[in-house]
């Protein structure tokens, strides 16, 4: 195992909501190193959707450090933060979350356009990636015209399309069936293992959670309890 | 980078199509209303110049004023300009010549039908040569006027067309004119000039004596020797007016108008219908770009999930600004591009009409390369300042609400 590629160190988030403070995080620690395999679970209302959106750049915390590769941005500004995200981490949603009016090709390619590659080798790269997940037959078609299984492989797609270091799945299979899902826990389990890609999945599916190679639980916003499985 | 947003917001703006053409019409109004109006103006305007064919910036003309509601320049009016003017303007210092110009409205009959047509003079001996230089006369059949042409008359390109007497008026027919027969013996190139095509040309003497007994002149035309002059003339003349007129100073009966006092007249006026246009354009592109604003700001509101995407696959806030910047300022570009074309078909069907109607070739439509890029700067540059506040808003929204935000 490499070293700490993010690294949490106490970190508070509180909403507040009118008059009451609710805090999600509450001095929450966590160690990602680099290649992992981590699984993030916890009730609902435990703060893992807060803790995922902190890993992932999403948001910044009400105190402590978020260091990512030794970096603190913690207090980094919005547009800084999306530089390190297109750069660095690789998005999957339970919703999927494609742009509608996109194609499949055209939704691989946005993350590129943000980072300013060359059309030509947008294109190449967003090809291969479909061809990757098996969609090289729905290139042009739009998300309304694929299935729920076929939207998440276009999503993973589109999430290595920078190359990034770590990929953040939130609920990854919440909205798939039980066949699709586990094809789409079986291409993150391939990334992780031939492409040492670290991956950091939320899930409240304890059975899915045992793919990751250590499961985190949250409750109240703090860990409260670790298992660190065996390499197999 | 640029080209990427641009086709991205080309998608956005095709894939609602419908909202996008409602909110462009506002501005779609605003641009067509100044592309076919402003188009018809300069139309009009190269029209009227052409019209009345202006002789140069050396020739002024008299004319008295007065009752003046219609008919030709100097009729109708109460107190007529007299023949022995036009002898004392002539001696004035810096006058090279001063012609009697008669215009003599009246029934015209040939083969066997009749219509009102106008008839004008050609002066003898000298000032004959001058006159035909000035309004660069030339027959396309038969010959000028010479003197002692007596019941002899040139006549405008317009009577070779059938449709006016039932048959084209030919060479070597006769026609009544108030009664008086005459032969035709000329007829003059297309001008493009009701003056010339539509008119009946007889020698001076000719004119005054079968249909001018009160000694009576219509017009006194003035050609100055030295156009540095021009002004200096004018107002001798205006001097000598008023003295054989016995008129005050401001209290004229007559006007001295040059060229350029023309131009300048039928500049404001058709400045002043401008005018009114821009208004009403201005207050249509006002709404067009209001609508835009709108549209965008539902626009952000509506793809606050999507921004929340973009942003977390690496969307900054300058680029989610960028996007929808560009996507208000295409809104303004293709409401302009859309306006432009209908000012377009607006102003040449109504040329058209209008030439058809009054069978005039006075109403033309003349679209510059300067209007039509003015316009289209003008449209997209309203598009983003109407997007302008909706795209900071999308640029300033939170990655986290913006995912949550339910479609």
């Amino acid at each position: 195992m490499g070293k700490a590629i993010i690294r949490l160190e106490q970190v508070w988030k509180v909403y507040s909501l009118g008059k009451v403070e609710v805090a999600a995080l509450r001095g929450l620690n966590l160690d990602v190193k680099r290649g992992e395999f981590v699984a993030v679970m916890g009730p609902s209302g435990s703060g893992k959707s807060t803790a995922v959106n902190m890993i992932g750049c999403l948001d910044i915390p009400s105190k402590g450090r978020i260091l990512l590769e030794d970096k603190d941005i913690s207090h980094l500004s919005e547009s800084a933060l999306a530089q390190i995200r297109g750069k660095k981490i690789g998005f999957i949603f339970q919703q999927f979350n494609l742009i509608s009016t996109l194609t499949a090709l055209e939704n691989v390619m946005l993350p590129m356009i943000f980072q300013d590659i060359p059309e030509d080798e947008r294109r190449k790269k967003a090809w291969e990636l479909l061809e990757l997940v098996g969609l090289a037959d729905r290139m042009q078609h739009k998300p309304s015209e694929l299935s729920g299984g076929q939207q998440q492989r276009v999503a993973i797609a589109r999430a290595l399309a920078n190359d990034p270091e770590v990929i953040i799945a939130d609920e990854p299979t919440g909205n798939l069936d039980s066949k699709t899902g586990a094809m789409v826990l079986d291409f993150l389990k391939r990334l992780h293992k031939e492409e040492k890609r670290t991956i950091i999945m939320v899930t409240h599916d304890e059975q899915l959670a045992h793919a990751a190679e250590r499961i985190e639980y949250l409750k109240d916003g703090i860990i409260v309890k670790s298992k660190v499985k065996l390499a197999k | 980078m640029l080209l990427s947003y641009v086709k991205f917001a080309l998608g956005t703006f095709a894939h609602r199509k419908t909202r996008s053409l409602l909110t462009m019409i506002g501005i779609f109004i605003g641009i067509a209303a100044v592309v076919a109006l402003i188009g018809l103006g300069e139309g009009l305007r190269g029209a009227i110049i052409g019209q009345f064919g202006f002789l140069g910036p050396d020739v002024l003309d008299i004319q008295a004023s007065g009752l003046n509601f219609a008919g030709p320049p100097g009729t109708a009016v109460v107190k007529p300009l007299t023949e022995d003017l036009t002898e004392k303007v002539e001696r004035i210092p810096g006058v090279e010549a001063a012609i009697n110009r008669y215009i003599e409205s009246g029934t015209m009959e040939f083969n066997d039908k009749q219509d009102i047509v106008f008839a004008w003079n050609m002066p003898e001996g000298k000032d004959r040569a001058t006159l035909e230089g000035m309004l660069n006369l030339k027959v396309s059949q038969g010959r000028l006027l010479k003197d002692g042409d007596n019941l002899k008359v040139m006549v405008g390109s317009g009577f070779t067309d059938k449709d006016r007497f039932g048959k084209p008026v030919q060479l070597g027919n006769r026609i009544l004119f108030k009664g008086v027969e005459f032969e035709v013996i000329g007829i003059l190139e297309k001008k493009g000039s009701f003056i010339f095509d539509t008119a009946l040309i007889m020698n001076e003497d000719v004119l005054v004596d079968n249909f001018r007994e009160d000694g009576s002149v219509n017009v006194i035309a003035v050609k100055v020797k030295d156009v540095e002059a021009v002004d200096s003339v004018k107002t001798n003349i205006e001097q000598l007016l008023r003295k054989e007129r016995d008129v005050k100073k401001g209290e004229e009966d007559f006007v001295v108008g040059s060229p350029e006092a023309t131009l300048q007249t039928i500049d404001e006026t058709i400045f002043g219908v401008q005018l009114f246009i821009y208004v009403i354009a201005a207050v249509a592109i006002i709404v067009g770009a209001i609508g835009i604003t709108n549209t965008m700001y539902t626009a952000v509101l509506e793809r606050t999930k999507e921004i929340g995407i973009m942003k977390s696959i690496g969307a900054t806030n300058q680029t989610i600004f960028a996007l929808f910047f560009i996507e208000s300022g295409l809104l303004g570009l293709v409401g302009g591009l859309i306006g432009i074309s209908a000012g377009f078909a607006l102003s040449y069907s109504f040329a058209f009409l209008g030439r058809q109607i009054l069978g005039s070739d006075l109403i033309q439509a003349d679209i510059g390369i300067g209007l039509v890029l003015g316009s289209l700067f003008f449209s997209v540059l309203v598009g983003l300042l109407a997007g302008v506040i909706p795209a900071y808003k999308a640029s300033k929204k939170h990655p986290v609400d913006s995912l949550r935000y339910a479609q």
